[in-house]
């Protein structure tokens, strides 16, 4: 009998896996049916998940913790057993604004500590404060770019204005002059340096060589409810993951994103972020960056609860959540690895034997313990080179300096 | 009690606004979410904010929510939100509502309640004009079918019609897909009108 499972998404490349899950049968090899709805903001899909108006969401990783928290509204008890993807942001800055940095954007995206200094020296400059779109106030762009303008000294609440829009209006709010630059997900940046409307500045991938990006959000009570639907639909991702990943599908994956339903943007756009051939300025050369974004390959879908508590580091270091152990557990326990390794028991999905791991200690590829087959870990650096130990909070945050 | 839309949709503001009016409520703005709504906004200070569930500028107005200084107040979404079938109506009817005013949270509830059933009631004539749109594509749809079967088989209208008519019965289908079937045969063979 075939289930049918809603899930909420914004149309961004990282619903990739969602798609070609429904799109290339995976789900119904599975025996389900996805029903995919498309939503234009985060607290639309937020307010849909928790309120029981789908079963599942493609979600930002902190905005998952933040709700479990109680810090965007209505609190619930959210569960993530599946990374969707990790990587695939870009920064992105309108054309004369990125006057003030490094002409050649290859050097540019190959030293984000550079950059982020250039960038703070700049702000003296302009006469005013820059205005830069974040997602999701909650969202690991919005983590990511704090943590990007704090090396260089940039205090994120007072130096900067991070204004809050949502990924497909970032390129209208661009053209109208309301933001100087944006941290999203691709196609956006893309579409904004296509459009000659912005330059990029900063990616990703290279503030956070393997940065947590969109994960499978569910209310607690539902997974534990319908546990082999979820298992089902566990596996049905992985292998559509795993089919994402193989760059023999890239241009097969861009035209189906492409599709109206879906992104709603032309597939060439959508395929580079993709196949990680990155246009940097209009009309240059693309940029290789192979990793710029995963879906499969290093258990990339493995939700890691250090990963959990990364997030948690970063919400407790804006002053966003109060640090204490009781809120430390509730957001470590908002990753299910449990739940992953249950569904995926019998695949042939490389099993990771820990749940834990330090996070940015991996410099070169990583032969790792595992349950089955063989799992190598990519690189994982930040690229101020901290290492994040889950079990030394309060050291990490302490090695950020005084709070202000 | 001031309360301000936020919808670009005129129609759909409109509608909004006359019920509101109609049910004795005159403080009430229309602010499109565009450039610096927010600001505007925080000048009005509102006790109630209405706006579309879809609206993609709904995350920007929860951020200015939390960060606002003049409207750093408890927020409280859908009202009462331990009242699950009202919550389960709004979103249904696409509305949500951000009362600002933390301290009049019972006062907004007949706000919110006739919100959702002026959304309700928009969404029913947008999906009554979507038909009425539809209807008449499918009537020239059909039309254009009969000119063929006229013009290639010498039929008159009327037997034209049965022709589609009693086509659609054979194979189970709707006459407007027949209908649209013969015209796509007939571009392919060159025979159009």
């Amino acid at each position: 009998m075939t289930t049918t499972v809603k899930i909420a998404f914004l149309p961004l490349n990282d619903a990739a896996v969602l798609v070609a899950a429904r799109d290339m049968g995976f789900a119904e090899a599975e025996g389900l049916d996805l029903e995919l709805v498309r939503t234009t903001s985060w607290a639309t899909l937020r307010d849909r998940l928790v309120f029981g108006q789908v079963h599942a969401a493609q979600m930002l990783a902190p905005l998952a913790i933040a709700v479990t928290l109680g810090l965007s509204q209505q609190p619930a008890a959210l569960a993530a057993p599946y990374k969707l993807n990790v990587n695939g942001n870009m920064l992105v800055m309108a054309t004369d604004f990125a006057q003030a940095l490094d002409q050649s954007v290859a050097a540019r995206l190959a030293d984000p500590l550079g950059t982020a200094h250039d960038f703070a020296a700049a702000i003296g400059l302009w006469r005013r404060k820059p205005i830069i779109g974040v997602v999701h106030r909650f969202s690991s762009h919005s983590m990511m770019l704090r943590y990007w303008l704090a090396s260089a000294g940039i205090d994120p609440d007072r130096d900067v204005v991070l204004r809050v829009l949502p990924p497909s209006l970032t390129v209208e709010a661009l053209r109208a002059g309301e933001i100087d630059g944006f941290i999203a997900g691709e196609p956006w940046g893309s579409a904004a340096v296509e459009e000659g409307l912005a330059e990029t500045v900063a990616i990703g991938e290279r503030i956070w060589q393997r940065g947590i990006e969109k994960i499978l959000a569910f209310r607690e009570a539902w997974l534990e409810d319908n546990a082999e639907t979820v298992d089902r639909l566990l596996r049905a991702l992985a292998r559509a993951a795993v089919w994402c990943d193989n760059p023999a599908n890239h241009s097969a994956l861009a035209a189906l994103l492409a599709n109206p339903r879906y992104v709603d943007q032309p597939a060439e756009l959508i395929g580079r972020a993709l196949s990680g051939q990155i246009v940097a300025r209009s009309g240059e050369a693309p940029i290789a960056h192979p990793d710029f974004m995963l879906f499969a390959r290093e258990a990339t879908f493995f939700p890691w609860r250090s990963q959990a508590l990364w997030i948690y580091s970063q919400l407790v270091r804006w002053k966003m959540v109060e640090h204490s152990p009781d809120n430390a557990a509730k957001a470590g326990a908002v990753f299910r690895p449990d739940i992953f390794r249950r569904a995926l028991a019998e695949s042939d999905v490389a099993m990771p034997g820990a749940s834990m791991k330090l996070e940015g200690a991996v410099d070169l590829p990583l032969a790792v313990g595992s349950r089955r087959g063989e799992l190598t870990l990519g690189p994982d650096r930040f690229f101020d080179g901290r290492v994040f130990d889950p079990e030394k909070i309060d050291e990490f945050l302490a090695g950020f300096g005084a709070p202000r | 009690m001031r309360i301000v839309i936020i919808d670009d949709s005129g129609l759909r503001a409109t509608v909004l606004e006359q019920g509101l009016r109609d049910a004795g409520y005159d403080d009430i703005h229309i602010v499109p979410p565009r450039g610096a709504f927010v600001a505007r906004l925080e000048r009005m200070a509102p006790d109630v904010v209405l706006m579309d569930l879809g609206s993609p500028s709904r995350d920007t107005l929860e951020e200015m929510l939390i960060v606002s200084r003049a409207l750093a107040r408890p927020i409280a979404m859908f009202v009462d939100q331990s009242d699950e079938a009202m919550i389960g109506a709004a979103i249904d009817a696409g509305v949500s509502a951000y009362v600002v005013d933390g301290l009049r949270k019972e006062r907004v509830k007949p706000v919110l309640e006739l919100a959702v059933r002026r959304f309700n009631a928009f969404a029913k004539m947008q999906a009554e004009l979507n038909e009425a749109r539809t209807a008449l594509s499918e009537r020239k749809i059909i039309d254009r079918a009969k000119s063929i079967l006229m013009n290639q088989r010498n039929l008159s209208e009327q037997d034209a019609y049965a022709l589609l008519r009693s086509g659609a019965m054979n194979q189970g289908k709707k006459i407007v897909d027949v209908a649209q079937a013969l015209i796509t045969a007939s571009d392919l063979l060159g025979g159009g009108i």
